[in-house]
């Protein structure tokens, strides 16, 4: 312990330092699978391939619900009228301004598909409810139209849109968008 | 915790056991000898009251997770079973999920009772902030328990609680995926939620050993807010706070009884027996009654982040108070006007909790906002600024002093002193 009392460091300071910090990075390395085990594993991930679905059976106005990584999406067969509404409505002053276009394919103004997850704290909305010929979430109030945009309540952003594809006029993939 | 004891050992053994490990000196300092003032009033016995039902909680958790299967396919069911089938499984259920109940409301009468009486201040702070963290564990493990039934409450609980933290910008998503192990709360979100329910209230009761221990450091705070000063002013722990303490215990368990036995679902919400179905939201969804007032926060500010940042400012705030309130007298007895806002924050409270229940719509949002307004402005307003202002009353000169002079010489129990 006399190495102490003198002022210039001397190579025990070095080697307690280097010991040290070669300790920190073991323990952090440590941590890591620790922390890493709570994440989804592998077989989790791969059940969230893509899906297909057949949109021959719904009937115009239907809204069904099908689950793509264990979140309900959202298939909304929309009516003259219902895109009519999501279209002439006054986009640039909504919370998260988006025109109906940006949020259907082209040639498919048809077909809404969205992740049917309220974005504010994750409830899912009911379908034909609230003002705006859209959804309605029981959980904190927020409505969203007939294109999901946001329209009133406290949800921040409209309903996400999934990756999705047509493979055909009346078939679409869900989690996988070729085009993008 | 040392000290007080005038402990000796009789027996032979004792005294061999004492030269080893002096635990008994330790208990009779701590549990037996310690001096408490003797004007405490009953506001005092929650204390007890909440080692206590953390023991209740304990003894019945481990039991119900005898029976109990952590397994999305089955947790519904074999908490039915555990209601059906398990010899007085419906008892222990019932004195378990009512048990969270009074446990908080035991909780909230102790942290209102240490505002009252200004038991935060100095020396206080470190035993005040145990405190803080002790609630702060009961809400996450309060939560967790809430979960494991697997019901359609429990799921959507599950659901919105995590995605708070989706609010964050940029770390939020990665950190609610981390949180639920999958796409979504699924099974990996209810084996983890289960193991560590089981392992928080360990935690919470090592946490009581430090609040405990901290509280044997600085001494209790009692109705008149100063300090002990002669031996006068004190009585022994035992047999008085002790029997003051099981008695109240006794009052306490009627209330909690009646719960058990005649309204054992009261307090539950009925779609909780319906298995939990991940592909529909029930159509009123609101926390248990002890979580209300900070949903009410939660839901009255209309940005989303700033919402979640509230709800959580509101609890972390209390661990602010020995700093906030810059008075130095303690006793809510002894300042008038901190008296009258104080009891208007504790309107304000239940106000916000029962707002919390109602659908957010219209007059409930604008009245939800005043009472959060009113929730801060407290707390960083008006604590601060009292201090500065406010004309206290003269305190009393020593303890003994005020409780004869109140006219009831004897005993360790104060007079009813208003609160």
């Amino acid at each position: 312990m006399t190495a102490a009392a003198t002022a210039e460091p001397t190579r025990r300071d070095f080697l307690y330092i280097a010991t040290a910090a070669v300790g920190s990075v073991g323990a952090a390395a440590a941590l890591s699978p620790l922390v890493s085990q709570m994440n989804p594993d592998a077989s989790t991930i791969a059940a969230g391939a893509p899906v297909d679905v057949d949109l021959g059976s719904i009937q115009p106005g239907q809204i069904i619900q099908v689950f793509w990584r264990s979140k309900p999406i959202f298939i909304f067969n929309r009516t003259p009228k219902d895109i009519k509404l999501a279209q002439d409505a006054d986009w640039q002053s909504l919370r998260d301004p988006q025109p109906d276009s940006a949020r259907v394919k082209q040639g498919h103004e048809q077909w809404l598909v969205v992740i049917g997850i309220c974005t504010h704290l994750g409830c899912i909305p009911l379908p034909h409810q609230g003002g705006f010929d859209g959804w309605f979430c029981p959980c904190h109030g927020s409505q969203y139209d007939s294109s999901g945009r946001i329209r009133q309540g406290p949800a921040p952003l409209n309903l996400q849109l999934p990756p999705y594809e047509f493979l055909s006029a009346s078939r679409i993939r869900i989690g996988e968008n070729s085009q993008a | 915790m040392s000290g007080y004891s005038t402990y000796k050992p009789q027996s032979p053994f004792m005294q061999w056991l004492e030269r080893r490990l002096p635990i008994a000196s330790l208990i009779h300092s701590s549990f037996i000898a310690y001096p408490t003032p003797r004007n405490l009033n009953y506001w005092w016995t929650f204390g007890g009251i909440l080692t206590f039902m953390l023991g209740v909680q304990i003894v019945t958790g481990v039991v119900l997770a005898m029976h109990y299967t952590p397994q999305v396919d089955f947790a519904f069911d074999s908490v039915e079973s555990i209601m059906r089938d398990v010899n007085y499984g419906w008892l222990l259920r019932y004195i378990h999920a009512n048990g969270a109940s009074f446990f908080f409301l035991a909780v909230y009468i102790h942290i209102a009772r240490g505002m009252y009486y200004g038991s935060y201040k100095e020396p206080r702070e470190v035993l005040w902030i145990l405190g803080v963290i002790l609630y702060l564990l009961m809400v996450v493990t309060g939560f967790m328990g809430y979960v494991l039934p697997w019901g359609q409450m429990s799921f959507w609980a599950a659901t919105v609680i995590t995605n708070l933290f989706s609010a964050l910008p940029g770390i939020g998503d990665p950190i609610v995926t981390w949180l639920w192990g999958g796409y979504a709360v699924g099974n990996p979100t209810l084996n983890r939620f289960y193991s560590l329910h089981y392992l928080l209230p360990f935690i919470i009761a090592g946490v009581v050993v430090l609040h405990i221990w901290a509280l044997h450091v600085v001494g209790q705070n009692n109705p008149t807010g100063v300090e002990p000063k002669t031996e006068k002013d004190t009585v022994a722990f035992t047999p008085y706070a002790t029997v003051k303490d099981a008695f109240f215990i006794g009052l306490f368990c009627i209330l909690f009884a009646y719960f058990i036995f005649y309204i054992p679902n009261y307090l539950q919400h009925s779609d909780n027996y319906i298995p939990a179905n991940p592909g529909q939201t029930p159509t009123h969804i609101v926390p248990e009654w002890y979580y209300l007032p900070f949903y009410a926060i939660l839901r009255a500010i209309p940005n989303k982040l700033a919402g979640v940042i509230a709800l959580g400012l509101a609890i972390i705030s209390l661990a602010f108070l020995p700093w906030l309130d810059t008075s130095r007298v303690r006793s809510a007895n002894y300042r008038p006007a901190y008296r009258v806002f104080l009891l208007v924050f504790f309107a304000a409270v239940i106000g916000l909790g029962y707002l919390g229940s109602q659908e957010p719509t219209g007059g409930y949002v604008i009245a939800a906002r005043i009472l959060t307004l009113y929730y801060f402005g407290f707390l960083y307003v008006i604590l601060p600024l009292l201090g500065l202002f406010e004309t206290t009353k003269p305190l009393p000169n020593s303890i003994s002093e005020s409780v004869l002079r109140e006219g009831s010489p004897a005993g360790a129990s104060a007079p009813a002193s208003g609160a």
